[in-house]
Formats: C-alpha cells, sequence, structure tokens
C-alpha cells in the first residue's frame, strides 16, 4: 500500500494526523518529506504544520533511519542500574553510535526516555517491544532476534 | 464591570480584560516581549509574569483575565527577580551584536535589556551558530537571534494565510523555520515582509542594499535617479523622529538631493499612468468579455500569492506592470531620450514601502528598457538610516521641487499608498471617461480605511460596475476562492498583499500596531485632499507623455513598455 | 494500618483482561447500571462526598471537576482518559490497562453520563503498543454487549512527548497538533478538546470509580488519608529489595513504603534518599520519611506525590549525578514553547553538568537555586514548574554531595 492510501485511511478521524504519521512510519520507519507533504494536504493543514508535528515528537523521525529501530532508556531509574554500559554495549555490536543507523539500513539506534517497564531496569525497546533487565552479555542474543 | 487592585489602587475594568489591560489603566505598563496587540495571546515569553494574591504561581499579565477582588502586584522582589531572570535566559543564547543588528535601537529586547539594567548575565552566552537564510532578494532570516515569540507565524498564517513559517523540533532545540525546514525562497512565503513587522528582534528583516547604493553614488558614471512610492512620505517621517505625515514632499525631495540623488522623480507619475492604462483596460475587458474579475496588479506580495496560490486565476491579473516596474521602463527610455542622457548610464533606484519590490525588481522580465528597469530598491527604512546618516535636520531644510517631466502627480496617485486607494483613483478616471460627466465629489470613500474586504457599486451609463477590495491576504484568500469556484459578483477587485495597503508595507518604519497603520491613512488623505488634481487623467505629464510617446493608452508602446506576463510558479524563475 | 489494599488492581490476576465474562463475573458494570439510577446531579454529588482528589498529580477533586463539565452547556463534550504515563518509574496505568481495561472503559462511561458526554478518548502512551491492542479489543467487547450504550471510545497513541501528560498538552496532540500546553483558563471543563466541555482523568482515578459508585462516596472517603482519601499505586525502583508495586491507603507513610512494602535497601546498605512522584519529584531525606503519602502531606514537606513512582537510592549513590541525569530528562522533554522552561531546562542540564564534572563552583550552586525558583512559579505548565524539584531538593537536603565536587 502507498503511503496515500496509508494516511487516507485516517482522513475521516479528526486530529487523525498523528496517527497517520505512526501507520506510516510502520512501513517506512521514517516520515519522507513527500509523506508530510501528502499529510497536510489530505488533513488540509499546512505543509509547515505538518512538518512542525512531525518534528515535535520523538518516536517521529524525518530522516531516513534503519529498520529495526532500538531505544534505550536512560531515564534515572535505569541510569542508575547501568543503561549507560548497555548503550555501550550496543553501540559496539553494531558499531554505531546512539542516534544513528546502521550501513546496511537493518538498524536505528537512538536513547529514549522512560519507556514504562521501570519493574526490571535497564530496559531497551526493539520495535516498541521491551526487553527487560538487559545487560551487556544479552546484548548480542537479543540483537540476534532481529538479523 | 470587574473590580481589581492592583498595586494598591483600585480599579474598575470591563469584565473579560486582562490584568495588563487594567494595569493600563491605571498606569503601570507591564514590560512585554511575546505580546503583540493585533495577535492571539501566546503567554510564552512570561516577561509580564505578576503576582496574584492567592496564587503560588505568577501569572502571565498579557493573558490572565482579571476577575472580581482580584489582587494583582506588578513589581515585588519575587516579580523582578522573575522577570530578569527570563530576560538573562533569552539573552544568554542571543547573540550579542547589537551595534552591528538592523534592529539597533528598535528592537524589544534590547529595550527590556535596558529596563531591566541587565549587566552581567550569569548564564553563559552560547550562540547556536544557525546560518542565516539570504535565499530571496527580499528579506533575510537570522535564526539566532529568534527568541521563538512566534508573532512572525501568526502574521504569515492568520493574517496573510501563507503560512511558509512553522516550528521544528521540541525544546531548547525548537526554531522557527520556512516549510519543511528549508531556506525561505523554496517555502510559500511571498515575500511581504509582514513578519518583519510582527518581530521584536533582527531576526527578520529587509535584504539592506546601502552599500550598493553607496556604491552607485561614489561611481562617476552613474547617474542616479530616485523614484518615491505613494506611501513612503507619511511614513519616512517616523524614522527620523516627526509625527506620521509631517514630512512636507519639497522637503523630502531636498533631503534626497542632499542624499546625492541626481535626478529626484515621482512614482506617483506612474501611479497616474497605471490608471490610464489600467482603466482601459478594465473598460476593454467589459466591453470585449475579457476574464472578469480583473484583479489589480501593483502589490508585488499580492502578484507573488497570485501566482503561488492561485495560478489558474492569473489571467484575471490586470497586465499592467506595477507603477514601480512602469517607471523603471519609462525612465531609460522616455525620459532618458527627453533629458539627453545615456540610459545606460542611468542608475534607477525605488524608494518603496516593500520589500516584495526588491524581488519584483529583480524578475528577469523586467528589463524592457533593454536595461534592468529598476537597478536598486531601497525601503522607507533603509531611507530612513541614509537620512540619519547625512545628518539632516529636516525642520531647517529648504524645500526643493521634483526634476521634470516624471514628476507631476494628483491626488488619485497619492492615495495609491493606502487600501482601497488604487480603487478609488480608477473609480476617478473611468467613471468621467465613460460618462463624459465631471465628478461633483471625487471621494469615494467606500473604498478607504483598514476593513479586511470593502465593496463598492459604480453606475456608468447604466452599466453597474461591482467592485471589491481586499487588504491582507487572508481576506484576499475568500475572494479569490470566490473567483475560483465562479461565483465572484465582482467586476475589479482591488488587492495589497498589506494590512492596510502600502502604507503597512514590509519595508515601512517598524509597525506593531494597527494604528499606526490608520494613522498613516489618514495622512494619505490629508495630501490627496491637498492637491489641486485628484484625478489621474488630467496630470499634463501624463497627457504629455501620451501625446509625445505612447501615443494611446494599451498601445503598442504600451504593450512593449508597461505591461507584463505572470508565471505559474512563482520564483522558480529567479 | 500499612497493609496492601486494592481498589484500583481488585482484578489484577483474578480475571483474564480479554475477556469481558470475567469482569462481568466480578461485578463489573454493575456500578454504571447504578450510576444511570442515581440521575447525574445525584451521581456527581457521591463522587464530590468520595473527595476521590485526581490521581494525575495535580490532586484536584474529581466531582468538583465533573460538575464544572457537567453544568457547561455544550452540543458537544468529551471524556478523556489519561493514559500517557510518561514519569520515569511508573508503569500503574500500565498495570491497570493490561490487566483490568474494563473496569478503566467503566469509570470513563460513568463519568460521560454524569457530565453528558457521548464520545471519549483515551490516549495512550506510544511506548506501549501492546496495551493499545488490549484496550481496543476491550472496547469491542463492551460495545458488543452493549454496555456503553451510546458512549464511544476511540484509542490514540502517543509519539513520545512526556509534556502531552499535561491536560492541554494532550489536549492538543488529540486535535492532531504539536503536544504543547495552552495557557489556562480556560480550564478543560469548560474548553477543552476541540473547544468543547472536556473531562480529562488519569486512567488511576478512573478505575476508582466504578468502586466509588458501587459503595458509595462515604465509603470510600473514610479510607486513608482524609484529606486525599483512597488508595494510590506506588511503583517501587532503584535500590530496593523488591521492586515492584503496591496498592496503599494514603495513610501510609514513605517509611513503609520503602522498608515493609520494598523490603528495604538491597546490598545490606543504607538508606540515602527516595524521590516519590516520578522524576519530577523531591528528593527526600531519612528524617521527613514518617510523612503520609498523602496529596497536601507531601506539599507540606515540599514534595508531591504525582504519579506515585518512587525511586529509592542507596548511600553509595551520587545525587549530583542522578540530579544531572534528570535534568538532561527535562532538557529533553521541554516543549519549549515558554522561555523559562525552553532555556530554563537547558540551563539546568548544562550547570548540573558543570558541577558532575566538577568543574562548578557555590556560583553555580547559588544559579541553580535562582533558576529554579524562578521556574517553579513563571513556566507556563507544570512541566517547566515541576523540572527543578530534584535539583532544588537534591541542593537542600544533600549538600554534601555538591560539596563534594566543587571546584
Amino acid at each position: 500500500m502507498g503511503y496515500t492510501d496509508i494516511i487516507a485511511r485516517y482522513s475521516d478521524k479528526p486530529g487523525g494526523l498523528i496517527e497517520a504519521f505512526h501507520a506510516v512510519q510502520k512501513e517506512l520507519s521514517y516520515l519522507p518529506e513527500e509523506v508530510i507533504v501528502e499529510a497536510a494536504r489530505i488533513f488540509n493543514v499546512p505543509v509547515a504544520q505538518a512538518y512542525g508535528v512531525a518534528s515535535f515528537y520523538s518516536m517521529f523521525s524525518t530522516k531516513a533511519r534503519g529498520k529495526n529501530i532500538i531505544r534505550i532508556c536512560e531515564s534515572a531509574p535505569c541510569h542508575v542500574a547501568g543503561a549507560a554500559e548497555v548503550v555501550a554495549a550496543i553501540e559496539a555490536e553494531l558499531g554505531i553510535k546512539a542516534g544513528e543507523s546502521t550501513a546496511d539500513g537493518s538498524f536505528a539506534l537512538e536513547l529514549t526516555e522512560c519507556v514504562g517497564q521501570c519493574q526490571a531496569t535497564p530496559v531497551i525497546t526493539i520495535n516498541g517491544k521491551a526487553y527487560l533487565d538487559v545487560n551487556p552479555a544479552k546484548i548480542r542474543e537479543i540483537l540476534a532476534e532481529y538479523k | 464591570m470587574v473590580n481589581l487592585t492592583v498595586d494598591g489602587i483600585k480599579i474598575s475594568v470591563p469584565e473579560g480584560s486582562t490584568i495588563l489591560q487594567a494595569a493600563k489603566e491605571v498606569g503601570v505598563s507591564i514590560p512585554t516581549l511575546c505580546y503583540h496587540p493585533d495577535q492571539a495571546v501566546k503567554a510564552n515569553c512570561r516577561v509580564c509574569v505578576c503576582e496574584v494574591e492567592g496564587n503560588r504561581l505568577l501569572q502571565a499579565a498579557c493573558a490572565m483575565p482579571v476577575f472580581e477582588g482580584m489582587t494583582v502586584k506588578t513589581r515585588t522582589p519575587k516579580v523582578l527577580e522573575a522577570r530578569r531572570t527570563i530576560l538573562e535566559l533569552i539573552l544568554a543564547n542571543h547573540p550579542q551584536d547589537c551595534l552591528n543588528c538592523i534592529r539597533n535601537g528598535n528592537c524589544e529586547l534590547q529595550s527590556l535589556a535596558e529596563e531591566f539594567a541587565i549587566r552581567d548575565n550569569p548564564f553563559e552566552n552560547k550562540v547556536r551558530g544557525l546560518p542565516k537564510d539570504f535565499s530571496t532578494p527580499a528579506l533575510f532570516r537570522d535564526p539566532d537571534k529568534c527568541v521563538l515569540c512566534r508573532r512572525c507565524i501568526e502574521a504569515c498564517s492568520v493574517i496573510q494565510s501563507v503560512n511558509a513559517l512553522g516550528l521544528e523540533g521540541r525544546g531548547v532545540h525548537s526554531m522557527v523555520v520556512p516549510t519543511l525546514g528549508k531556506d525561505l525562497l523554496e517555502s510559500p512565503c511571498i515575500m511581504c515582509g509582514q513578519c518583519i513587522h510582527a518581530c521584536p528582534v533582527g531576526a527578520i528583516g529587509e535584504n539592506e542594499q546601502i552599500d550598493e547604493f553607496l556604491a552607485a553614488l561614489a561611481d562617476p558614471n552613474k547617474i542616479v535617479v530616485t523614484q518615491i512610492a505613494p506611501a513612503v512620505r507619511v511614513a519616512i517621517a517616523e524614522e527620523i523622529g516627526m509625527t506620521t505625515g509631517d514630512m512636507p514632499m519639497n522637503v523630502f525631495v531636498q533631503g534626497l538631493r542632499q542624499i546625492g540623488f541626481d535626478y529626484v522623480l515621482h512614482t506617483n507619475f506612474t501611479a497616474d499612468l497605471t490608471i490610464m492604462e489600467e482603466g482601459n483596460e478594465l473598460l476593454k475587458r467589459l466591453k470585449e468579455g475579457g476574464t472578469l474579475p480583473m484583479f489589480t496588479s501593483c502589490s508585488p506580495g499580492w502578484i507573488n500569492f497570485c501566482e503561488t496560490f492561485y495560478p489558474d486565476l492569473t489571467n484575471n491579473l490586470s497586465t499592467c506592470k506595477s507603477p514601480q516596474q512602469m517607471f523603471g521602463s519609462l525612465v531609460k527610455t522616455y525620459w532618458a531620450d527627453k533629458m539627453g542622457i545615456d540610459p545606460a548610464n542611468i542608475y534607477s533606484v525605488s524608494i518603496m514601502p516593500c520589500v516584495a519590490k526588491k524581488f519584483e525588481a529583480a524578475r528577469p522580465e523586467m528589463c524592457s528598457s533593454g536595461y534592468r528597469d529598476v537597478d536598486l530598491v531601497l525601503t522607507t527604512r533603509e531611507i530612513g538610516r541614509l537620512f540619519r546618516m547625512s545628518g539632516l535636520d529636516f525642520n531647517k531644510l529648504p524645500g526643493a521641487d521634483f526634476d521634470p517631466w516624471m514628476g507631476k502627480y494628483t491626488g488619485a496617485a497619492v492615495i495609491f499608498g493606502a487600501s482601497g486607494g488604487v480603487m478609488e483613483a480608477a473609480l476617478r478616471t473611468v467613471y468621467e471617461v465613460v460618462t463624459g460627466n465631471t465628478l461633483e465629489d471625487v471621494n469615494f470613500t467606500v473604498t478607504r480605511g483598514i476593513t479586511g474586504i470593502k465593496e463598492a457599486e459604480v453606475d456608468l451609463n447604466g452599466t453597474v460596475v461591482k467592485v471589491a477590495i481586499a487588504n491582507g491576504l487572508a481576506n484576499a484568500r475568500k475572494l479569490m476562492d470566490q473567483v475560483r469556484a465562479g461565483e465572484s459578483p465582482y467586476h475589479f477587485i482591488e488587492i495589497m498583499a498589506c494590512p492596510g495597503g502600502c502604507i503597512g508595507g514590509g519595508g515601512q518604519p517598524i509597525t506593531k500596531a494597527n494604528v499606526k497603520r490608520v494613522e498613516r491613512i489618514d495622512a494619505i488623505y490629508v495630501e490627496d485632499e491637498a492637491c489641486e488634481m485628484r484625478k489621474s487623467h488630467i496630470n499634463p505629464e501624463v497627457t504629455a507623455i501620451y501625446e509625445d510617446f505612447l501615443h494611446e493608452p494599451l498601445g503598442h508602446k504600451s504593450h512593449e513598455l508597461l505591461h507584463t506576463h505572470y508565471h505559474n510558479a512563482n520564483k522558480k524563475f529567479l | 494500618m500499612a497493609e496492601e489494599m486494592r481498589i484500583v488492581l481488585r482484578n489484577y490476576g483474578k480475571i483474564d483482561p480479554l475477556k469481558i465474562e470475567d469482569y462481568l463475573a466480578q461485578g463489573g458494570y454493575k456500578a454504571l447500571e447504578k450510576a444511570r439510577s442515581m440521575g447525574q446531579a445525584a451521581l456527581i454529588d457521591d463522587v464530590k462526598k468520595s473527595n476521590l482528589r485526581g490521581r494525575g498529580g495535580a490532586g484536584f477533586n474529581c466531582g468538583m471537576k465533573w460538575s464544572f463539565a457537567a453544568s457547561a452547556t455544550a452540543d458537544q463534550k468529551y471524556v478523556i482518559c489519561n493514559a500517557d504515563e510518561g514519569e520515569p518509574g511508573t508503569y500503574k496505568d500500565r498495570l491497570i490497562m493490561e490487566n483490568d481495561p474494563q473496569s478503566l472503559l467503566e469509570g470513563m462511561a460513568i463519568c460521560a453520563y454524569a457530565i453528558g458526554a457521548n464520545q471519549g478518548y483515551i490516549y495512550c502512551r506510544g511506548e506501549y503498543p501492546q496495551v493499545i491492542e488490549i484496550l481496543n479489543q476491550a472496547i469491542d467487547q463492551a460495545k458488543a454487549q452493549g454496555l456503553l450504550g451510546d458512549f464511544d471510545i476511540e484509542v490514540r497513541s502517543g509519539a513520545g512527548a512526556y509534556v502531552c501528560g499535561e491536560e492541554t498538552a494532550l489536549i492538543e496532540s488529540i486535535e492532531g497538533s504539536r503536544g504543547e500546553p495552552r495557557f489556562k483558563p480556560p480550564f478543560p471543563p469548560v474548553q477543552g478538546l476541540w473547544a468543547k466541555p472536556t473531562i480529562v482523568n488519569n486512567v488511576e482515578t478512573f478505575a476508582n470509580i466504578p468502586v466509588i459508585v458501587d459503595k458509595g462516596g462515604a465509603w470510600y472517603a473514610d479510607i486513608g488519608n482524609p484529606a486525599y482519601p483512597g488508595t494510590k499505586v506506588f511503583t517501587l525502583t532503584g535500590d530496593v529489595n523488591n521492586r515492584t508495586f503496591f496498592e496503599v491507603p494514603t495513610d501510609t507513610t514513605i517509611r513503609a513504603l520503602v522498608f515493609k512494602f520494598g523490603g528495604g535497601i538491597r546490598g545490606g546498605k543504607k538508606f540515602k534518599a527516595v524521590q516519590i512522584g516520578g522524576t519530577s519529584g523531591a528528593f527526600i531525606p531519612e528524617s521527613l520519611l514518617d510523612t503520609q503519602v498523602a496529596f497536601d502531606a507531601m506539599s507540606a514537606i515540599g514534595a508531591t506525590l504525582g504519579s506515585g513512582a518512587t525511586f529509592v537510592l542507596d548511600e553509595t549513590r551520587d545525587l549530583v549525578d542522578v540530579s544531572t541525569r534528570i535534568a538532561k530528562f527535562f532538557e529533553h522533554e521541554s516543549c519549549g514553547k515558554c522561555a523559562p522552561c525552553r532555556e530554563g531546562t537547558a540551563r539546568m542540564h548544562e550547570l548540573m553538568k558543570k558541577l558532575n564534572e566538577g568543574k562548578g563552583s557555590s556560583k553555580d550552586v547559588a544559579l541553580l537555586e535562582k533558576l529554579g525558583r524562578v521556574m517553579s512559579y513563571s513556566c507556563l505548565c507544570g512541566l517547566g514548574q515541576a523540572a527543578p524539584a530534584p535539583v532544588l531538593t537534591t541542593i537542600k537536603h544533600f549538600p554534601a554531595d555538591y560539596n563534594a565536587k566543587l571546584m
């Protein structure tokens, strides 16, 4: 399904722009310029405004990024539980820094704030799925699921 | 009425008033930064915070409505500490280059820093170092100076319905950016410059060309000729500390000669000429079933708007060039010939209330004289700076006359500077030309004023001509949508991009409030009343140019020099 | 005293959340039926009488809020559930939604009846895609059974913005805009979503409603601390033995939370500090641990109850480091609309980083205090007002940590 059709599914939802962005991102992993322009047209808002929305929320990216999005929580409870070591381990495993994507386009690594799984810190999520009590030793195995 | 106490002073104010308004009534002026008298409440700068008894939180005076029994304190230690700290925070990421800033001496943030005696800012100065945007010939953006008050966004979206500006990002990384974070030229910006008036600081300004002007003056081979747009005289006074409208025209002319212009002529001459051409174009369209309604074409911001948003309606635009460009093509042909001057040596400078005029002059097609028709456009503000640079005392300066052939004008040209003026001027001439009668009263007051959309009807020998006038592009959009839908009842529509018309143009002295625009409009009509001639077709120099050179309105020469064509891909041609 | 009492988590572990029959078997939707039989005015009165105060952090009387929306005349009113649980260390709303989604829907339906609304939204944080699926299934089941009547509920997903937990920012986000708080007044019960009267309540608040209606306001008002009656769900994180959750009456003390329910400090270490209410909460020292976990009791010690997140730190923890991390959080989450928050959160982080790296002086600490004080009463919304609390309270209660790092 092309992005126009995806966006159009939400056109009768008042304020459905954000839902439409989520749906497109599920397919494309980010929001290319033409998607923002098209969504603005469909929801009848100025492009400048749609872009303002796309660039406001941290789950949206207006730049191309890897397909599998790894997000590492660095909020205080994860911070004291050793999130920094987990970040370092993933960076080493993928050969990229936080905020970057792998050259083959398979992974994007992002720092994030609390994901609400604080019963077992540190926590990472991959494409929204949470991994609890993560430590550097577990990283390779977790990432293998997505390779 | 609501009773409250402000700084110990009891007062009654209408329900729905804000603390800011109530305080003003008792002579307490609360400092503001994001507040704009003609815009929606923003409450985002927090500089206006006050104490309201019973509330731990300080309240933004610009937004907080008064209530019965309210006790407000506007200058407690808590309030002053908050305001000064907020100013320190804003100043700490602001470039500390006031001396080089285009708004030096006319900046709301600079004034606040002075009023609050901000000296040693405890926060380290950290400027983001964002690139400036000089993509358009009309205006620039300097995002480092932006204080994120968002007034420009409202001017661009609500007042102009252009929506070229928006927000990007979040928190300390958020910025005001043109569409999709690109540069202005790639955005739908129509270069009206209303954002410049809205900006409290120097984050947006005209593309200043004083250096080019001084270089031209210094070139012994160049004969520097100027034209003054109708809306400039009433406002230039504000630039040099005089009351709006108080600059006599002959003193203004003297001033221009003093700063080095070799010849001083007037755009008003070509404004009268525009009426001859445009009036006849309208009559021709009415008679021959041409595209109607016909739109005026004097306002380059409006032309950009039509080309950008209504490319399907560019045939409705009058093919008449704007008075600036008519002047440009004539000064290097007709006038050069009359004066015996080689047009190659003429450096044609126009003084405009407008920044879009800088873009208009740069359009590739604007060279029908065989040269660049207008070499340089200076705004009213730039001329103000040149006047101040020259140290002229306008109270003592003797008057001077315009140079011949393109310096005479009528009151009809003068009113081009105000919304409705082109329409009124056209009606004065069209009525007399069609009916053969002399107007008893030349004042069509129904076309005047700052109302967004005005309409009128004129009976021309049994044919009722319906006209409409819009100022500000959000208003224009309403009329355009009607035309596009095939439901427009009008024959002739005047549109000025800027609220109030050219007196409120993007190149005029910084105009925060609409009341200033109204003062300028009043001054325009005072000048019109004072003119001996008030109808374009009786201007003797207009008569002369048709006799000697153009021969007839809409004739061959006119077509070549005074008319133009439009694009449907605005700006891409630059 | 100091025993668990489950009201909002009453069905936790007892039912299959995806089987509405299970919920009905526990007496579910009887409260909605009862509410409808009471009439709107009596219903709101009873909720007022319960003195249930909003569990999202602001602690406003719930029945009072409803009465504002009920008395507003409008062609359309809305009920919104704030499920944008973004406070670090908090997952109590997720527990309710994952384990007992129908109790939330029933609470919303009761509110809708009380104020005269027929459209509801659940604004669930984007980090909980699995919860959104559960909610959608629960809504379908309730509709299929005809339990919601003409009340429709739609789930909207957040997209990663902590500030959307602020009710007007949340409303902006549902409208498809940037999640930036609005200036108040007008308040949402008068002018909220699409400028219509709107009630925004937290998940935990709504989950209390069916029980209150069922057992009566007076019953509820009698539980816990009288000024802030009922129970509160706490999620314990950090250096405690039991990193888990509890629902306790509001007259429970912080000490009981940490040492009884939390099982004390891990690894035999000593207690140093506890931060309650999420990352915008105050850090509380040992000397104040006998405070009750009720709204006003917490205010009295300069703290907040917030979301009920309870973040415990042992004696080895460096509060300058932790507060620096928290300052970064607020810099990241400030929406940028108002100047003191936009600039202030960034400066606070900058100054804390400087101190944490051992490059700061006592002048920087004094500047932080001034900045924090000003932000706490000048910012447009609760985010900026609360952001300085961790820094201000660690400076106040744990000066040694700062002194140790001064240049």
